[in-house]
């Protein structure tokens, strides 16, 4: 690899000339990813759908993933270049914490990702993007942030809530009601799945907790004590609680008017 | 013009490594214990900084003696060789055997090569496995040989008294307050048989534990809690307190 980069860096795969294409490349890709910071810490989470062009391609495809003990980082956009650079950033984490002897900041991390982000510019031309949003707690400030990216690795703190992917207008504007600054770790998590329901319901390529299969959306909650994803169990329970009020109340949860 | 004298290469490899082992002699013993739950490092280290142990991956553990600047060169070749391994296989694919290899051909070439100095390190890597009989201790020396060890191994000026005095009490299935106990007691002794206390900051201690539920199983135990894992057995002091007795008396 070094010998490769040093003496001809064209035959690298990262830098290899991609053929020219007619439309677009079909693979699969990740749809909603949501994120909301409550008084301990940030949770993010994600719908389980994969699709490909109008094709279904995996129902139970996992798409947020811790990056460390403190962060995770949720996909969207093409997966498997996605879960290529998943597997790539949090061995970078891992390499500088064990080499250096510490954890690098969570700005540090948010920039690494970044930096990453845009060395996949070619691709995203190309249609093959990816835009993950990453969440952590930052221990050294002792809160949870999020940080959203753009296809050109530019990166932005969000503050409160953020949401990534084909289904996050719609889950944005879910959060967006539903969000104020004293939630619970509970609360977030059932605002979270909230969100994710609105994205399905109004998006195609989101998918919805899917009682049948029993596949329930992946939430995942990082505090001071780190990373923990629930349990099947305690996402299906979050799950089947809100389908339950949705059988009475189709668009969920309804916010004053004034 | 004067000819080289002829040194023969035994005398030239002994010249070798009677210089690395003196390099090693200079610095302070650490002993890997295994005990219940996985694999305990105990070492006398006054800083808080320069780790003599460190992580490797998952399972992997790593202890050096001797010069600081060589073995970290080393910890860091480790880290990079595990990290590539796992990346471009599976993290199932890293072990400590494999790594052993790779430091025992590393130090092989050094030591025998002419144009540089031998490396004054001697190295542990140890790897914990699901049960204990899965555990596995690599001790490597300065010239490239690999040691497979069970039970105990001490490395470093004072080896040879700590490991004797390790192999004769050192027990399967022991607690990490026992192991740790043992381990302190068996540091605290020194060349001449006198005995000194090593206060608990100028301890360094890290465990690989197959209890914990993370992937990675390699913590540094500090502070409060080897403070706490210290008093265990200081508590307990009147039970195991016959022990240190009755072996003085078989000597």
């Amino acid at each position: 690899m070094d010998f490769l980069s040093a003496h001809r860096p064209e035959m690298l795969p990262g830098n290899r000339q991609l053929p020219p294409t007619q439309g677009v490349i079909e693979a699969p890709h990740g749809t909603t990813i949501v994120a909301v910071t409550f008084a301990g810490g940030v949770v993010l989470a994600g719908d389980r759908r994969a699709t490909m062009g109008n094709v279904i391609a995996q129902r139970d495809i996992e798409k947020v993933f811790p990056a460390d003990e403190y962060s995770a980082v949720g996909i969207a956009g093409t997966a498997g270049l996605a879960v290529e650079m998943v597997k790539l950033f949090q061995l970078e984490l891992e390499h500088f914490e064990k080499v250096e002897g510490t954890t690098l900041s969570l700005e540090g991390k948010a920039n690494r990702l970044s930096t990453m982000i845009r060395s996949n510019l070619g691709m995203a031309m190309q249609g093959l993007a990816v835009v993950p949003l990453f969440a952590g707690f930052d221990v050294d400030h002792d809160r949870g942030r999020i940080f959203s990216y753009d296809v050109t690795g530019g990166r932005s703190e969000e503050h409160g809530y953020a949401a990534t992917g084909s289904g996050s207008l719609f889950a944005r504007g879910a959060m967006k009601k539903l969000f104020h600054k004293d939630l619970t770790e509970g609360q977030a998590t059932t605002l979270v799945v909230q969100a994710l329901y609105d994205a399905a319901d109004d998006d195609s390529a989101t998918g919805g907790p899917d009682v049948a299969r029993r596949i329930y959306p992946i939430v995942t909650v990082i505090t001071e004590d780190g990373f923990r994803r629930l349990t099947d169990q305690e996402s299906s329970e979050i799950a089947r609680a809100i389908l339950e009020r949705r059988l009475e109340q189709p668009d969920g949860p309804r916010a004053e008017l004034l | 013009m004067s000819t080289p004298f002829y040194v023969s290469p035994q005398q030239a490899m002994a010249d070798r490594a009677e210089y690395a082992r003196k390099g090693i002699a200079r610095g302070r013993s650490l002993v890997v214990l295994q005990f219940a739950d996985g694999i305990v490092f105990v070492g006398e280290n006054p800083s808080r900084a320069l780790h003599k142990f460190s992580e490797i991956y998952d399972r992997i553990g790593f202890a050096a003696a001797g010069k600081y600047n060589e073995y970290e060169n080393l910890r860091i070749g480790g880290v990079r060789y595990a990290d590539m391994r796992g990346y471009t296989y599976d993290r199932a694919d890293v072990t400590a055997r494999g790594l052993a290899n790779v430091y025992a051909q590393t130090l092989g070439t050094i030591f025998s090569s002419a144009a540089e100095k031998p490396y004054e390190v001697e190295l542990v890597v140890a790897e914990v496995g699901e049960t204990p009989e899965g555990d596995q201790i690599y001790r490597l020396p300065h010239d490239g040989s690999i040691v497979d060890e069970h039970g105990s191994v001490a490395v470093g000026g004072n080896a040879e008294t700590i490991s004797t005095y390790l192999d004769q009490r050192h027990e399967d299935g022991m607690s990490l307050a026992e192991a740790l106990k043992l381990a302190v007691q068996a540091l605290s002794r020194d060349t001449n048989g006198s005995e000194r206390e090593i206060p608990a900051e100028r301890l360094e201690v890290a465990v690989l534990d197959r209890t914990r539920p993370q992937q990675r199983k390699f913590k540094r135990i500090v502070g409060r809690q080897l403070q706490r894992l210290l008093e265990a057995d200081g508590a307990s002091t009147a039970a195991e307190a016959e022990d240190p007795e009755e072996s003085a008396g078989e000597e």
